[in-house]
């Protein structure tokens, strides 16, 4: 280092190691990234002030003036029950499913099996909401309406499958099942990552300890992969509480129910697409509320998903 | 409990690569068998090859025999998580399972043979087990905090507790010191003595010092050039390798004249 001679004597007298010694590279680099995490917080932050006073004439408005004439609580609350069991429908298919679909593909299939399947995984993430609602109208929906159906019929006496069965299939259900088939590949491809990056090490000890391939999986790879799984559900949470297009074009919407095999029910994210073109003065701001409560939802969902996975950190296998 | 292992004639393959050839060789019950040979020379690989363990590399595959009491592991329809469960092993690096308590790493092999145990048989089992592991009055007041959290030399002990815990015929070692300070070796060490009471002890290790210490017989593997395979040069009690070895190479390698 012949260039430390040749430095400024101003150079010598800072005190190495803290200020002055940061290099062009590293305060650059510190810059770059404060910056961009003070964006996030400005973009959410404006996001949330506009929600906010955009929703405030709908709270300050008469209960009377409200779509339904009762207030923005009766007119949001179905909408919320809509959002929560069709994203709920969605997890309950979905997450076995990745579960197994990962597992295969990291510790089960053959590595060019593995590959493809990997590939065609991901590429269900490509697929537009829309095709996704073309396909959940034109086939899925005529396709399980015989279950729908049946369900009906025979467990009619619970309430979430109170007939008569929608004639056309296009109920909460049909739209759940829509929202598992666009959330499997984000699950799928989160967890498959994670249980790929199982240390060699702890399956090994599973392994000499005599386990069998599954007990070697449920030892070493489901423990140190459950954070990832439960951010990767999360994540599909998220997708499927926000989805628009698909559930706006799928569900044959209406008032509440709790037959989820009838027509009926309606997300407020399809709800916003369905009315917003037409909609002016009061229940623009009302539909904007309706946002706001998404906001909410999502935003609790997120902080109950991070709480979930810092309960055990000492047991996380991070340390 | 300890049973003795007789290899025939074993060549072990990774694809269409030798790695290791024409390694014969008797390690008796309740002794401590120590490897030793340069890096690179299949002394792990063959480690690994007496409790098919070198199975979870795709392509590794065996041509010979390894004799448990008699017994052929490599037999058809011999199950390798059956071999697994009467041969233990410890790795380099300690490897507790980092989302189990202490107590729960311990007893990690004997629920996996899906006994249904009473808690307080359990507790017998591991505190057998952690104490026989000398580890016991370390860690008998926390028994449910996290394993990873002890230091790694005690996590190495915590390891061979989960090993004797299902009570093998055999307890293979590769290289179980080498990550781990001095005093923490000793402490293995000691333990080796001991474990050889009741268990038979193949141990490799690139520490000559530490296969003179703890081993009753040493067996000394060598490799010709890269690409080339390993091979068995000698076996022989472990003061005779250390003292008037049989070939030269042993005695070059021994004695620190390796080139």
């Amino acid at each position: 280092m012949t260039t430390t001679t040749k430095a400024p004597p101003e150079a010598d007298q800072r005190p190495s190691g803290r200020r002055g010694s940061v290099r062009p590279g590293d305060r650059n680099f510190s810059i770059a990234a404060r910056a961009a995490g003070i964006l996030i917080l400005i973009v959410l932050a404006g996001v949330t002030v506009f929600l906010v006073s955009e929703a405030l004439p709908t709270f300050q408005a008469d209960p009377s003036e409200i779509e339904g004439g009762e207030g923005f609580f009766s007119y949001v609350w179905p909408l919320v029950f809509g959002t929560l069991v069709a994203a709920l429908i969605a997890l309950i298919v979905a997450t076995p499913l990745a579960l197994g679909i990962a597992l295969f593909i990291s510790h089960y299939a053959p590595r060019r099996m593995s590959q493809g399947l990997g590939y065609v995984v991901d590429l269900l993430a490509a697929i537009p909401s829309v095709v996704y609602g073309l396909w959940g109208i034109q086939w899925l929906a005529p396709n399980v309406q015989g279950a729908w159906a049946w369900l009906a019929e025979n467990l009619g006496f619970i309430p979430l499958f109170t007939g008569p069965a929608s004639a056309t299939g296009r109920t909460m259900m049909t739209a759940g099942l829509v929202l598992a088939v666009m959330v499997l590949p984000i699950i799928t491809a989160v967890s498959r990552e994670v249980f790929l990056q199982t240390p060699k090490l702890h399956e090994e000890a599973a392994l000499a300890l005599g386990a069998t391939r599954w007990e070697m999986i449920r030892m070493s790879v489901i423990p140190f992969g459950k954070p990832g799984v439960i951010g990767g559900v999360m994540l599909g949470l998220g997708r499927a509480l926000g989805e628009t297009m698909a559930v706006a074009m799928v569900l044959s919407t209406g008032g509440f129910t709790w037959s989820l095999v009838s027509s009926g029910n309606n997300t407020i994210a399809a709800e916003i697409a369905l009315d917003f073109p037409e909609s002016s003065g009061l229940k623009t701001n009302t539909l904007i509320a309706a946002g706001l409560v998404l906001f909410v939802i999502t935003l609790g969902v997120n902080m109950l998903a991070r709480w979930i996975v810092s309960r055990r950190k000492e047991f996380s296998g991070a340390n | 409990m300890s049973k003795r292992i007789d290899v025939g004639d074993l060549n072990i393959y990774y694809g269409d690569f030798l790695a290791v050839e024409g390694v014969s060789m008797e390690i008796e019950a309740r002794s401590v068998t120590a490897f030793i040979g340069p890096s690179g020379c299949g002394k792990s690989t063959f480690l690994r090859a007496l409790n098919r363990m070198h199975e979870v590399i795709p392509g590794a595959r065996v041509q010979g025999k390894v004799m448990l009491d008699g017994e052929d592991l490599y037999a058809y329809g011999v199950d390798p998580v059956n071999v697994r469960r009467q041969i233990g092993m410890v790795f380099q690096r300690p490897n507790p399972f980092p989302t189990m308590s202490v107590r729960d790493n311990v007893l990690a092999g004997l629920k996996l043979n899906s006994k249904r145990m009473s808690r307080s048989e359990a507790d017998e089992v591991a505190e057998r087990s952690l104490r026989g592991a000398n580890l016991w009055n370390e860690v008998k007041d926390r028994l449910d905090k996290p394993g990873a959290g002890l230091s790694g030399g005690q996590q190495q002990r915590l390891c061979i507790a989960r090993a004797i815990a299902v009570q093998p015929e055999v307890l293979l070692m590769d290289e179980p010191c080498s990550a781990l300070d001095p005093i923490s070796t000793l402490a293995i060490e000691d333990l080796i003595g001991e474990l050889k009471q009741n268990y038979t002890i193949v141990i490799v290790t690139h520490n000559m010092q530490q296969a003179a210490r703890v081993s009753d017989r040493t067996a000394f593997f060598n490799i010709a050039g890269t690409g080339k395979p390993g091979k068995l040069i000698e076996m022989d009690d472990t003061t005779k390798i250390f003292t008037k070895p049989g070939v030269k190479a042993t005695e070059d390698y021994v004695s620190g004249r390796f080139g």
